[in-house]
């Protein structure tokens, strides 16, 4: 087993009185994907929220390389080598696609190594390289998501939040996406990823949770869930 | 030309390209025409700095003559408590120019010390409560001011010294613009563009929104208070009645039919609209009619504005077009 990059403990998450999370427990280690998947409403986005500090955990331990980032301002998670492809993708529609890159390495001030990263973001979807002095509004939904997962590329992270990568995308996108996906695992970057797209995200990750009405009730790798009968017939429509 | 050196060089040139054309402006302008110019130059500095707020940032701020009452008061305390100070060795002319200088400095100080105070708690949240808190904030001031004694009360300072002419107030102008401009082109400058475009997203990123909202507004808050301490030491008289909220709206008005976030916009704003209440006195009773009416049309017909959130560049031959600074909407 590897080093825990990113590890929750009994993390508890209220909106409001309502509550979200009750006690969730679960581990990134270094390098892997690790998969979320569940329903709609099962609380997968509420516990990226709490991860990169949109929300307030009500209880619980979140620790990031040993060291706790519950509570702290999401930029500063940022700082720490967190990034994440906010939900609903979080495009500054006005500003081009080349300016929405840059500011992903806002906090970055090494200029050549920022202009290798574009190169490479680019090269990792060709379509950028073409379109990017266009302003991004006029994208369309599949060329957006890359949009939106390159630029949380361009922070350099140790561990990147992708949050429902394929939600809304044309098949042959989806595909494009999930392939990416693995690309940036293997130049290092580990990842947890929250999709309803169960099939596609077990078959990526390394390891995965099931997450129901904000408990976790099944883990393991995903090739294990994949063959898991209450998984296929819950997630996979069997 | 790059780097720190051509950096400062741009920030100092068009300081030094201004300076003898005002000489000259003001050499040949009767007295009349350059109490117009003052007045322009005054709606320049201030629509430009709250485009900052408004048009950079995307946060409503309809407070902004509250900060122009505290830099105006402060620079009069100043230069009232210092008129007969003589900076030693230097001639009368000189030496006032350095009180003035200092007047101008203080009220800049105090009013982005109102900004900060303001800023602050209000910062935090997010949508139209800035707009209510600054609202309410400009009623504080004023009401504040009314009932002090040394601030003069109701009927104010009057008897300032004339020290506001062409000069200082064009300069005060390339100051605001020179700000305006270099703030939108830094990397921190694409920070508060983001935050307007969306917020969490901004956050996301790594930009520390609150923060980067408190020193947007604190530099607008400054800028303010110049705009208002060249005013009174043009018209030699400071009043509460000066500051009411009517005064933001004109200012609010002027950033929004100029365009949201473009500089030039506003600097065409605020002179057309300089211009147009000036040359309404005639009309008397029907000026605001009249002038209300001008805006209904305009934002009929341009409803982002004159320019929308380009530069007036945009709309110039392509073979003249520089990198628009934020383009939007």
């Amino acid at each position: 087993m590897s080093e825990t990059l990113l590890s929750i403990r009994d993390l508890v998450v209220h909106y409001g009185v309502i509550r979200a999370l009750s006690g969730i427990s679960l581990e990134v280690p270094r390098g892997k994907i690790v998969a979320l998947i569940g329903a709609n409403g099962a609380g997968k986005s509420t516990t990226l929220r709490a991860i990169s500090g949109l929300l307030r955990p009500t209880s619980g331990a979140i620790e990031f390389q040993g060291r706790s980032i519950a509570g702290i301002p999401s930029h500063a998670i940022v700082a720490k080598g967190v990034a994440q492809a906010p939900e609903g993708r979080g495009i500054f529609l006005n500003l081009t696609v080349k300016e929405n890159l840059d500011l992903g390495a806002y906090l970055r001030r090494d200029r050549s190594g920022i202009d290798a990263d574009r190169e490479r973001a680019y090269a990792l979807f060709p379509i950028l390289k073409e379109r990017s002095a266009q302003v991004s509004g006029t994208l369309s939904g599949g060329e957006q998501q890359m949009l939106a997962v390159a630029r949380a590329l361009m922070s350099r992270p140790t561990l990147l939040l992708l949050d429902e990568p394929s939600l809304g995308l044309a098949p042959q996108f989806v595909d494009r996406i999930f392939q990416v996906i693995q690309e940036i695992n293997e130049a290092g970057v580990s990842l947890l990823l929250v999709e309803q797209n169960a099939n596609m995200a077990l078959q990526v990750s390394h390891h995965a949770y099931v997450l129901e009405t904000g408990a976790i009730v099944m883990q393991g790798s995903g090739a294990e869930l994949l063959a898991s009968p209450d998984v296929r017939k819950a997630y996979l429509g069997e | 030309m790059t780097g720190r050196a051509g950096l400062v060089l741009r920030s100092i040139a068009p300081f030094v390209a201004a300076l003898p054309v005002l000489w000259l402006v003001q050499g040949v302008l009767p007295s009349y025409h350059s109490f117009v110019f003052i007045n322009i130059a005054v709606n320049v500095i201030l629509a430009v700095s709250l485009n900052v707020v408004n048009g950079f940032t995307g946060q409503f701020s309809i407070g902004h003559a509250a900060f122009m009452a505290v830099g105006a008061y402060t620079a009069a305390l100043v230069t009232t408590g210092m008129e007969t100070f003589q900076v030693m060795g230097l001639p009368p002319v000189a030496s006032d120019a350095v009180v003035f200088f200092v007047a101008l400095v203080a009220g800049m100080a105090m009013a982005s010390l109102a900004g900060l105070l303001v800023g602050i708690p209000s910062l935090r949240l997010r949508g139209d409560y800035l707009a209510i808190v600054t609202l309410g904030f400009g009623e504080i001031i004023r009401v504040i001011i009314e009932n002090t004694r040394v601030l003069g009360q109701a009927t104010g300072i009057s008897g300032l010294p004339a020290y506001t002419n062409v000069v200082w107030a064009g300069m005060g102008v390339v100051a605001t613009v020179v700000m305006a401009r270099r703030l939108l082109l830094s990397t921190q400058g694409r920070a508060l563009l983001a935050i307007r475009e969306d917020e969490v997203a901004a956050e996301a990123m790594g930009v520390d929104t609150v923060g980067w909202k408190v020193r947007a507004f604190v530099i607008s808050a400054a800028f303010a208070g110049l705009a208002g301490a060249l005013l009174v030491h043009k018209i030699q008289l400071v009043t509460p009645r000066m500051f009411t909220f009517v005064k933001s709206m004109e200012v609010v008005v002027m950033v929004v039919l100029g365009g949201m976030g473009s500089i030039t916009g506003s600097i065409v704003a605020a002179t057309l609209l300089t211009v147009a209440l000036e040359s309404l006195q005639a009309a008397d009773q029907y000026r605001m009619v009249i002038f209300s009416m001008l805006l209904i049309v305009l934002m009929l017909t341009r409803p982002s504005g004159i320019f929308g959130t380009r530069e007036i560049w945009d709309a110039m031959p392509r073979w003249t077009r520089r990198r628009p600074g934020g383009r939007a909407t």
